[in-house]
Parts: structure tokens; sequence; C-alpha cells
């Protein structure tokens, strides 16, 4: 095909660019779509079909386009199903047809077309939906047979930005009839933003115009989303800029003004390439200059064919003839043409491409009169069935939609706050008003949607089978759910329908709009968030230590905690029995300033604490602490933690890491909507302290040897008290608590000096040998000491009781969750207990996760006892342990039973023990 | 993306708030005093309207405070928002249903 010497308003000729397809070389010009330059290569097919693999070339020329799909880019950058109409061409863009194998001219799966009276609607639920278990092989095929393009295998180089704004009023559409609207709209100041998905849009006085922007959705409360491609028409983004911007536009008012889509028309085999939309005919040949055949057949049931026809002769292109579908009184009339009035084409001709239709007389009811038919040998057909108004993002925002009889097609019906739906978009379609569409065109395929493969008689068939409900006919035959959401063949689809249950168009409906318009990319909707920005990382104030010093970290929440630190040559487990037998058998320090801390004052503060914890807090003194469990309402226990009275009024709490924000917001509930009364007032100061804990036998010794004006002997400062002074010039606060079992300490200093007393401890300490250790240690020590944590053990199933608490709940007070105690299902008989484990032969590890049963091999009538929580290898013990949840394990010590691992299918037989392994008098952390 | 109009903050997105559950769901003042029932109504059983709803929203991201949202779970319009404190009442009365944008 030719360019034409004069048409093409978007070219310039001056700039040629090469590009590939398919790994061949062509060139086309500054301006082009891939679409075009394509055309002007006299590449017709550019693709196979999802299910038939029929031969498809291009057929809209924008959004619109259902069949011009292609695999652009390569290797990071490469993206499958880019509509070649939409690319704008830029110098060495790589591109290639999709969906073929194992070349498009040679389409092993185009057999399917040969077998496709086997492929009917629903084909794929009805064959293989037995037997059940074969689903998995089934679905592997079928997605191989029916994937279209490949997604990316490595990274996106690019950058992808969002921004938020707002405007007064947001104009979508950037024809005669936007431009106008956004003009007015600016007149009285208003700040007016104009967004186009085309690159072609003229900068208006006073109005924020942006071209490449496609608004894809419309969201709650006026806000919408825009993608600006702002790298897309280049090679690669400029240094500076990104690839794409998502825009979060919130608009006081939004005016639709997206025009209207060509609607194709029905007969058999009205998918070939060659065959496309009259108006994208004439806009391929006026805005690219590029004449999409030699010699065209224009079919047509409205009065737009006539325009469309006249570009074509202005373009040099031979018009074989004119098929007007009407009864027309008045004949049209264009001079050097062919118009055959009362005919319809009946089918077409060609395997890789238009070469012939064939075209009938219509009897009065629309039938084609037989053994009438003529043949036309053209190698374009130019389909003009009317248009369908472009109402997607008025729709989304729930306004209704009407179907208008008098221009066959769905238009706005009733007011949806904020929203002006104008022009072709609210169905003023000038001279493009179809008759309603003939359905009785040829006896082969007649499609509807290019995109997914649906004919007419799939239609038909769904509506015999049931699926008469417009939502249920998409579903079943996945009309309209393309990527190209059916913006062809949604209404072709709904008149079939409505014609195989002889009811009338406006009383089938239509189906939902849904965002996007057209496709968002993933990265757009990521942004910037992905890698280590997908969730901010919060970092204590040793996190450089930890990081410099060989630490492996591990999630929690928000924080990266210390799992270990291994020495050169040592395996985790070297790593932690290393810290776990220095804690017990010397001195180490952790990290905990990620333990939520919330400060809490005020003259009810004793009141409050009583109510939120099971165990009583008003005889807690000043100078000491105290463990606390909290519930939430429905008895199970929500977080535990210790509270520190630091003087009248004036009490520290602490919670778990992952729960400090949860439990922040629970302690609000309260005050502000259930006890309002109380004089408490909270304040979160996590990130005021960094906290170290220092634990093991010589930890004692390892604190005297500070330059501190605090005792730290047993009286001075015993199990459960806290002192305040200063380590070293260092303001601090030293609680005796422990989570390990050991002697123990933990130090708190403001956030600042946290790594000068972290130094201070390590160089003190190095005579004793002092080293850091990391959770997982901290997990293998409180497994030995039987305590259990949020998650594995308490898991938001578990009571205190069952953590073997009962005896902290306090019978002389209310508190949170205490009504619940009392319903049947919190009765003690028959539920879990916490209790250890250890494997028979005192050397094989318990799989984490695993069942409980009684039994080795699993059968009939066998008992779940209950599930492993947190397995270990315990260094000071020299043999693995766990924690189970066991019904009636409390009772069950000493029993044999076997953990059944789902994961790997192990099967390990333990002995149920109590859950304290270490010191069960509480006399090491006395000492 | 919901906008809700805080009565200390102004309109701001949905994503600054998280949501704390059933706005009618008050919890007994007395919870020993009711009956097993009523304590897992209380607890579990919740209304589905079609319609206005009233819910619990807690303004996380910005000033903290719980509030209670009426919102309509049909069309996710925002009918009146307001904090839910009684040692705040005046200034909970001067910004008391707080009308939604539209």
């Amino acid at each position: 095909m030719s360019r034409h010497p004069a048409m093409g308003r978007l070219l310039d000729r001056d700039r040629p660019l090469s590009f590939t397809f398919d790994g061949k070389s062509y060139r086309g010009y500054q301006g082009d779509t891939l679409a075009s330059a394509l055309m002007a290569n006299n590449i017709r097919v550019l693709g196979r079909s999802f299910k038939y693999h029929r031969p498809r070339g291009i057929f809209g020329a924008g959004s619109e386009d259902p069949s011009a799909l292609v695999q652009l880019r390569t290797a990071g950058r490469t993206e499958p199903n880019i509509r070649a109409t939409q690319v704008e061409l830029y110098d060495g863009l790589v591109a290639h047809s999709q969906n073929n194998w194992p070349s498009l001219d040679w389409d092993l799966g185009a057999v399917l077309g040969l077998a496709s009276k086997f492929l009917p609607a629903g084909f794929y639920y009805k064959t293989f939906m037995w037997p059940a278990k074969f689903w998995p092989h089934y679905e592997r095929l079928i997605r191989n047979m029916a994937g279209m393009g490949r997604s990316a295998e490595t990274p996106d180089p690019d950058r992808y930005e969002k921004r938020h704004a707002h405007c007064d009023v947001l104009v979508i559409g950037g024809g005669p009839t936007g431009r106008a609207a956004a003009l007015a709209a600016a007149k009285d100041g208003s700040d007016v933003w104009l967004v186009d998905e085309n690159a072609h849009i003229e900068e208006l006085d006073g109005v924020t115009v942006m071209a490449r922007t496609t608004a894809f959705g419309k969201y709650d409360d006026s806000l919408y989303g825009l993608l600006e491609r702002t790298g897309d028409h280049l090679a690669a983004p400029k240094d500076d800029a990104p690839r794409q911007i998502l825009w979060l536009l919130r608009a006081g008012r939004m005016i639709l003004a997206s025009g209207a889509i060509e609607r194709p028309l029905l007969f058999a085999n009205n998918d070939r390439p060659g065959i496309m939309l009259a108006g994208a005919a004439a806009r391929f040949l006026a805005d690219y200059g590029v004449c999409p055949g030699k010699r065209a057949v224009i079919v047509t049931n409205n009065d737009s064919a006539y325009a469309v026809a006249q570009t074509l002769i202005d373009g040099g292109i031979d018009i074989a003839a004119i098929i007007d579908q009407r009864h027309l009184t008045t004949r049209r009339e264009i001079a050097g043409c062919e118009i055959l009035h009362n005919h319809g084409v009946i089918d077409t001709a060609g395997r890789r491409g238009l070469t012939r239709v064939t075209v009938a007389p219509l009897d009065v009811n629309g039938d084609a009169v037989p053994q009438s038919e003529r043949l036309l040998d053209c190698d374009l057909l130019c389909v003009a069935g009317g248009f369908t108004p472009s109402v997607h993002l008025y729709s989304q925002a729930g306004g209704k939609l009407t179907f208008r009889d008098d221009i066959q097609t769905m238009v706005p019906h009733g007011e949806v706050g904020g929203i002006t739906v104008v022009g072709a978009a609210n169905g003023e379609l000038d001279g493009g008003v179809g008759e309603p569409l003939n359905l009785s065109l040829g006896r082969a395929k007649q499609f509807i949607d290019l995109q997914n493969d649906v004919t007419a008689a799939d239609v038909e068939l769904a509506a015999r089978e049931g699926y008469q409900s417009v939502e249920h006919l998409k579903r079943y035959t996945t009309l309209g759910m393309g990527t190209d959401q059916g913006k062809t063949s949604n209404l072709n689809g709904i008149a079939v329908l409505a014609g195989a249950l002889d009811k009338p168009q406006a009383d089938v409906g239509i189906t939902t709009y849904r965002a996007p318009y057209t496709p968002v990319t993933i990265g757009a909707l990521a942004g910037r968030e992905v890698g280590t920005f997908l969730t901010p990382t919060r970092r204590t104030p040793l996190q450089e230590w930890h990081e410099d010093n060989g630490a492996v970290f591990v999630p929690a929440g928000l924080w990266r905690r210390p799992h270990y630190y291994p020495r050169p040559g040592e395996t985790m487990a070297d790593a932690v029995n290393r810290e776990v037998l220095a804690v017990r058998q010397n001195v180490a320090i952790v990290d905990v300033s990620t333990l939520g801390r919330i400060d809490l004052h005020g003259g009810d503060v004793a009141e409050f604490l009583n109510r939120v914890y099971i165990n009583g807090f008003k005889t807690l003194d000043i100078g000491m602490c105290r463990y606390g469990v909290m519930l939430r309402d429905d008895g199970m226990i929500f977080d535990d933690g210790t509270v520190a009275r630091m003087g009248d009024g004036h009490y520290i709490m602490t919670t778990t890491t992952a729960n400090a924000g949860p439990v922040m917001a629970h302690l609000e509930y309260y005050l502000q909507v259930v006890w309002p009364d109380l004089d408490v007032h909270l304040t979160s100061i996590t990130d005021q302290w960094s906290v170290v804990a220092v634990a093991g036998p010589q930890s004692r010794a390892l604190l005297e040897s500070l330059d501190s004006d605090m005792e730290f002997a047993n009286q001075a400062l015993p199990f459960m008290a806290w002192r305040a002074g200063q380590i070293g010039g260092i303001t601090a606060q030293v609680f005796r608590i422990s989570f390990s079992g050991e002697l123990a300490y933990e130090i708190a200093v403001p956030a600042d000096h946290g790594h000068a007393l972290w130094e201070m401890l390590l160089a003190a300490g190095e005579d004793l040998g002092i080293i850091p250790y990391g959770t997982e240690a901290l997990t293998t020590l409180r497994t030995e000491k039987g305590h259990f944590v949020m998650g594995p053990e308490a898991d938001g199933r578990a009571s205190a009781d069952d953590m073997g608490l009962g005896g902290m709940l306090s019978a002389k007070k209310d508190f949170i969750g205490k009504r619940s105690l009392r319903l049947p299902a919190l009765e003690p008989e028959g539920r879990p207990n916490l209790v250890g484990l250890i494997p028979k032969d005192g050397k094989t590890a318990i799989p984490p996760g695993a069942i409980m049963v009684d039994r080795e091999t699993p059968g009939p009538g066998m008992e779940k006892a209950g599930h492993v929580a947190t397995s270990v290898f315990s260094a000071s013990l020299g043999k693995p342990i766990a924690t189970a949840m066991v019904t009636n394990g409390r009772q069950r010590h000493g029993e044999t039973l076997w953990a059944h691992s789902p994961v790997d299918g192990r099967v390990v037989p333990v002995e149920v023990t109590d859950p304290v392994f270490i010191d069960p008098k509480g006399e090491r952390l006395r000492a | 993306m919901i906008l809700i109009t805080c009565p200390h903050c102004g309109p701001r997105q949905e994503s600054e708030f998280t949501y704390g559950g059933d706005g009618a769901n008050a919890r007994p003042a007395a919870p020993e005093d009711v009956d097993d029932a009523a304590w897992i109504d209380y607890l579990h059983l919740r209304d589905n309207h079609k319609g206005p709803h009233d819910e619990l929203w807690q303004h996380v991201q910005g000033c903290r405070r719980w509030l209670q949202v009426r919102r309509d779970v049909v069309t996710h319009q925002v009918i009146s928002c307001h904090v839910l404190s009684a040692d705040i009442a005046d200034l909970a009365d001067s910004a008391d249903m707080v009308e939604g944008e539209r």
C-alpha cells in the first residue's frame, strides 16, 4: 500500500523512522502509529485470534480496536496485548505478533479453527469439569492455548509516579465538544483540566490541557484516575522523566465529552484482515496518509458512510460499491460510485486478508434474496453500523442508561451528581444513526467480539441454555471481557441476545461498565511503592550497627530485626546455639527498641489499667513493674507486656512489637468511646527510647562494672523493680525484667544515646565474652522457658487459661473480656492448652505447624489433639523441643502423640510435657 | 477512595482512617449484668443494612479521634461524621454532624 502524497495531517515526512515487526525492519514517519506504519508497509495480519487462531488485522484506529494487539518492546520493558493503533512510532521500536506458533503465517493453533464447531460457548466449562482432579492439568493446557502475550521476566527499568491534584472542572475528551465545554467553563476563572487519550491536542487559553492522558476510572467522591503516558512515545523515558504518571484527581465537576465509537455490522466471516470500521479507514487516510486498501467496498446502515466514501475517493481509493442496507425513499448518489440499496454483505473470502465480498439484495424482512448474490473483488471492506456513545465514566459513577429506539443505542438517562454528559456521548449522533442491526446475513461465523472470538451463534446458544441475563451472557461467552472491554461488541451482543429472546433491546439491559476504560499497567498502579519502598522500614537507633556487624535480618511488622549474627563459617544453627548459650551461661545483649512503649498520665491510670488487663494494677508501687495480659472482649488474648509505675499518675506500658499500633488504637477506643470519664492521657513513646536487654548470669557483674550512680545488687534492684539514674553520663531507666528466664535487665536511654550505650556495654563486657543476640535466640530462650508469644501460641483463639495463666484472672474487678469467660465455649474442659513437646527419640526435629494426632498412621476415628506452635533446637538442653496447643493438654503430660507435617509428610512421635523446660521455680531470674 | 470530613481536621482521604466496626453496636455498660444471648449479640451479631449505616472510624493519621460516620453503603456517600467522646462535648457540639461534601 502506498502513502497519499498530500493527506496525513499528523505525519512529519522529514523525519523517517525505522522499526521492526517480528524481526523484520520497516520504515515509518514521525507521527505514525504502529498500526498506520504497518499498514503503510502492507502488513495486514497482525496476530491470531484468541480462540480459533484466525488471522486478524487492524479493525479500528484508536482505543476501540479489539484485534490489533502486539507484544511491544523487549526485556524488562516488554508489554503484551498493546493496541498497535495507540502506539506512537519511535525510532527503533520493536514489536512482535502474538498468539501464534510456530509463526504468524503458519499457525498450528489455526487447526482449532477447522474444529471450531466443537468449541461452542461454555466449551471449557462443559468439557473439563470431570474428573475434577484433572482440572489442574486441563487448566495448564487451556492457559497455554489461550495465552496471548507474555509478561516481562526481568524488572521494569522505568520509573512510574503518582500525583494527587484538585480542579474545579474536569473535561474528558478533546474533540470540538470538549474544547468548547472547557473554554466555557474556564470563563469564570475556574481551574479547568481537559484530558484526551490522543497525542495531538492543541493548547487552550486558561485550560490545563493534558494529551496522552486517559481518564480511566471514576471513583468515590469525585475522584478520577488519569493515566498520563509521559514516556510511552519514546524508546526510553528521558533521564528525569517517569514512563507514566498516575494522577488521582478530585474534580468538583466532570464534563464527559468522550464522543462515540463506531459499531460494526454482523455478516458471515466479518473478521478478516482488511475489514475495518469505516471511520477508522477514513482516519488512517486523513491523519496518516496511508491507504488502507486499493479497492474498497463500504457497507452501511446509516448516512455516515457517504462522507467516508468521499474521503476514500479523495485519497485515490477505488470504490467497488457502497452497500446500503436501508430501504430508502431518497437514494443517495456519489459521482463515479456504484451504490447498491437494499443490499447486504452476506459473506467474505480471503485466507490471509480480504480478497472478495459476497453481496445480495435484501427482501422486506432483511433476508438475503436467494440465488441473487454478486461477488465483488476488493481488499478493503469498510463497515458502518452507527455509533455507540462512550458513556463509560458516567456509567462507572452509577449513571443509568436507557435504550433509545430512534438512535438504536444506549444513552445517559437521569442525573449523576457532578457529571454532565455532552455531545456524541450524550446521543447527539449527527448523521451516524444506524438502523436496527440485521442479524440474518450469512450462515458462517458472524463475529461479535473480535478479541474473544465470540460469535452470534455463541450468544444464541447461551440464550438457549438459559444464560439470558446480560451479566450471565457476558460471563458464559466472555463477550466484552477482553482488554478492549467490548467497546465495539457489547451493543451488538445485546442486539443478538434481544433477537434470540424475542425481546426489545430496551428490556435486555447492558452489563455494568467498570474501570479501567483502557488497561492500566501494574507499574503505574504501583508507582514508587516497589522493592524496599513497598512499605516504610522502621529503623531502631542501632540499625546501622546491626548492618555493619553482619546481622541477618527478619521482618517484624515494619521493623527489620536482627535474626542472628553469624560469624565467618557459621551456619544459622551454629550462630543461634552460640547466642543461646551465651545468655544461659554468660551475658549477651539484644536490641528491644521495637517493643511498643506507651506513656500513660492522669489520675485514673491505675483504674484504667485494671480494666484493660486481666490482673490487678492498683497495688503496683512506684519503682516496680508488673506483667499484664490484655484480652479482647471475646475473651481471647490480645496482647501482653509489662507496666512500670514511674510516679503518681504516671506509668509506662510496653506492648509486643507487632501489636504496638493496634494496642494504642484499642486503648484510645476505650478511653474515647466507652469510658470517656476516665482521666488518662496516652502518648506513644516507642521512637523516643532506645532499649537494650542485658541477659545472663553475668549481667549484674557487667552492669556493676559500668560508671553509674545506680545500685544493681539484688536487694537494691530486685526482680520486677526499676530504677532511674545515669550510666556513663547517659540518663537511663533500668528495668529488672526477663523474657529469657535468666537474670536480666532492660536499659532504656533516650534514642540518640542508644548507640553509645550499646558500644559501652560491648566494651565493658569484652572480658566477660559478651555478644549480641538476635530474635531466633530470643525465640529459643523463651520457648525453653515456656513463655507464649502473640502469633504462634496466642493466635487470637487462645484464652488466658489456655496459656496456663488462669490464676492471673482477677475475681475482684471487671476487665475487658471478662464477661466472655462465662460463655460455654470458654469452659476449661476441652480447651486447647499450652504444652511442651520433646521428640521420643530425643533428637528428631519437630515439624513446625504439624498436626498432632493420637496415632502414627492416620485413619478413621483418630483424634486431632492439637498443633505444633513453635519448634526450636534447645541448645541449653541439647535436643529439639516445641510448644503446642493440645486439647486438655495440661492433663496429658507424659502422653505420646504423633506430629504429622502437612507440608513435608514427616511424622514424629513426641511426648507431651510441661511447657517450662528451664528453671521452673524461677530461681535464675530472681538470683 | 471516599472522603471523610473529620470534625477536627476537615475533609480527608479514606486512607488516613481505619475502619473500626459497626457504630450502632454499643458495648453494654455493665457486661456482668447481661445474659449470654445479649453478650453474644454484642460480640458477634451485626445487622447488614442496605442504605445508611453507622460506622466507627479512627483518624489514625490525623487527630487519632474515634469518629461515628454515617455512610450509605450502597452509594458510599458519607452522610455525617461526628466525634465519639463526651469529654470534648463542647467541641463535638460545634463540629457535630458535619455534612458530607455532597
